[in-house]
């Protein structure tokens, strides 16, 4: 009779809100806890009304465009005559533009296949799920690694010559060293935003910066045998 | 007295056939909502309430919504088109042709579908930046997150494989360009290929395949997807947000960015 309780009992007497309720939470177990109630809205129908209207002005959207502007359509496939330059749909241009650089091995089968395997496991390793800016703590030896890798993508660009990814590598590198000379104190709003950024976004921000500029170079300007032409130039 | 639209459209309610039809009944009560949504086999796929604060444009953007209805508008225009085209050398460019000039509204359908196609790449790309960089892919939502990369793999196929169907210049050598990609894969590159195309370059074969590719199994794929996508929204504790989570999760997950 003088076993201690094998639980503990709590009332949620909100009773505005919800009948009362009891919970009993063994020692072995634990009650997921509601940080706190916030304001919702049914799904039906005031979210339903909201997606229905976000969607139908993206299909007004996309109906004057099919009115104004005809989808492209060439002359009949043609196996023996190969046009200048042969450009894959613009989402693949920027993997086409590494073709011009790099073996097939490597920018069609390496990098893409690195490409998707880093995104799927984005969510499973902790230094993604921390949201500590990257230069806060430990700044000597974080910096010290950031030098190393910064220098040397940079040093492997060059060599190979890939200014179109280089350009923006740099523009990164040194918005991360802005970042790294600021603090959640420095006086301008866009320091203190940098400073709070994490190693996930600079990553990650990289990779967008890289994939804009690569296609739309892929798409805008490239011309026969893949040389850089300014987009007035016309064909 | 005339009744209005309302009152016919209420009686229509508690007519026997709609009762047998809706199973969540009538009424304007919050259970009776909840019911609407829960009831529904394609609705229950969605939670019954949304937090108001997660419906501010700026919170998603509605990307994942918009993605949703460029799919829609291409599942509702690419089915028509399927009515006029045949999936065969030289006939697919000339049935082409004759939906930009002989059918009734084909060009316009032919041109809703291709550029609701672009849309739907660039939305899927857009969604994702923008759920990365809420950081919604924290726990426990990691696998959706993974589950949204193969939509985007999927996404990025449908458009592909109906790069093709066309049959013009523009379609054969930017699929020619693309596979031979395949071709530098180490070791398998060109048993892939050949798969891929039916062939060792792209001709009659290839294009048939990249039609069933098209017209069934990537729909259907990235239909079942979808369908998981937006249920593990509902499971994983609706759309997310930092500051609603709770406290024993938003510790292990680091603080606010």
């Amino acid at each position: 009779m003088a076993d201690p309780k094998d639980f503990i009992a709590g009332v949620d007497s909100n009773a505005k809100k919800s009948p009362r309720r009891i919970v009993f939470i063994t020692r072995r177990t634990s009650a997921q806890v509601k940080a706190d109630t916030e304001e919702q809205l049914q799904t039906f129908p005031e979210v339903l009304f909201r997606a229905a209207v976000a969607v139908m002005t993206l299909a007004v959207v996309l109906v004057w465009s099919a009115l104004l502007f005809n989808a492209p359509l060439e002359g009949l496939a043609d196996p023996s005559h190969t046009p200048n330059p042969a450009k894959a749909p613009w989402y693949f241009l920027g993997l086409q533009e590494m073709l011009h650089y790099f073996p097939p091995v490597v920018a069609g089968v390496l990098v893409p296949g690195l490409v998707v395997m880093a995104l799927i496991v984005i969510p499973y390793f902790k230094v993604n799920i921390e949201a500590e800016g990257l230069f806060l703590r430990d700044r000597g030896r974080r910096l010290r690694i950031f030098y190393l890798f910064a220098s040397g993508l940079s040093l492997f660009l060059l060599i190979f010559r890939v200014y179109a990814a280089l350009v923006p590598t740099l523009i990164m590198a040194a918005l991360m060293l802005f970042a790294a000379q600021s603090s959640p104190q420095s006086p301008s709003k866009l320091q203190r935003y940098l400073a709070a950024r994490p190693l996930s976004y600079w990553v990650m921000t990289w990779f967008l910066f890289e994939l804009v500029v690569l296609t739309a170079i892929g798409t805008f300007f490239r011309g026969p045998g893949w040389s850089w032409v300014w987009p007035w130039q016309g064909a | 007295m005339a009744k209005t639209v309302d009152q016919y459209f209420d009686d229509l309610q508690h007519t026997r056939v709609w009762r047998s039809i809706f199973r969540s009944g009538t009424g304007s009560s919050t259970l009776k909502r909840a019911l609407a949504v829960q009831q529904n086999v394609f609705l229950h796929l969605l939670s019954s309430k949304v937090r108001t604060r997660m419906l501010s444009f700026s919170a998603t953007l509605y990307l994942g919504t918009l993605t949703l209805g460029t799919f829609l508008i291409l599942v509702a225009t690419g089915i028509p088109l399927m009515l006029y085209y045949h999936p065969s050398v030289p006939q697919a460019y000339a049935d082409t042709k004759d939906l930009q000039f002989v059918v009734s509204s084909g060009m316009f359908l032919r041109n809703l579908h291709r550029w609701s196609a672009h849309a739907m790449v660039f939305l899927v790309f857009a969604h994702m930046f923008k759920v990365f960089y809420r950081g919604a892919y924290r726990t426990p939502r990691e696998f959706n997150w993974v589950i949204g990369v193969i939509l985007l793999l999927v996404t990025l196929l449908l458009s592909y494989t109906g790069y093709l169907l066309p049959w013009d210049q523009l379609a054969y050598w930017a699929i020619t360009v693309g596979s031979n990609i395949a071709s530098a894969v180490p070791v398998i590159g060109d048993k892939i290929h050949f798969l891929l195309l039916g062939g060792h370059t792209v001709n009659a074969n290839a294009l048939l395949r990249f039609y069933v590719l098209h017209c069934m199994i990537l729909p259907l794929t990235a239909m079942f997807f979808v369908a998981i996508h937006f249920w593990r929204i509902r499971k994983d504790g609706g759309l997310y947000n930092h500051d609603s989570e709770p406290a024993t999760v938003r510790s292990r997950n680091g603080s606010p960015a």
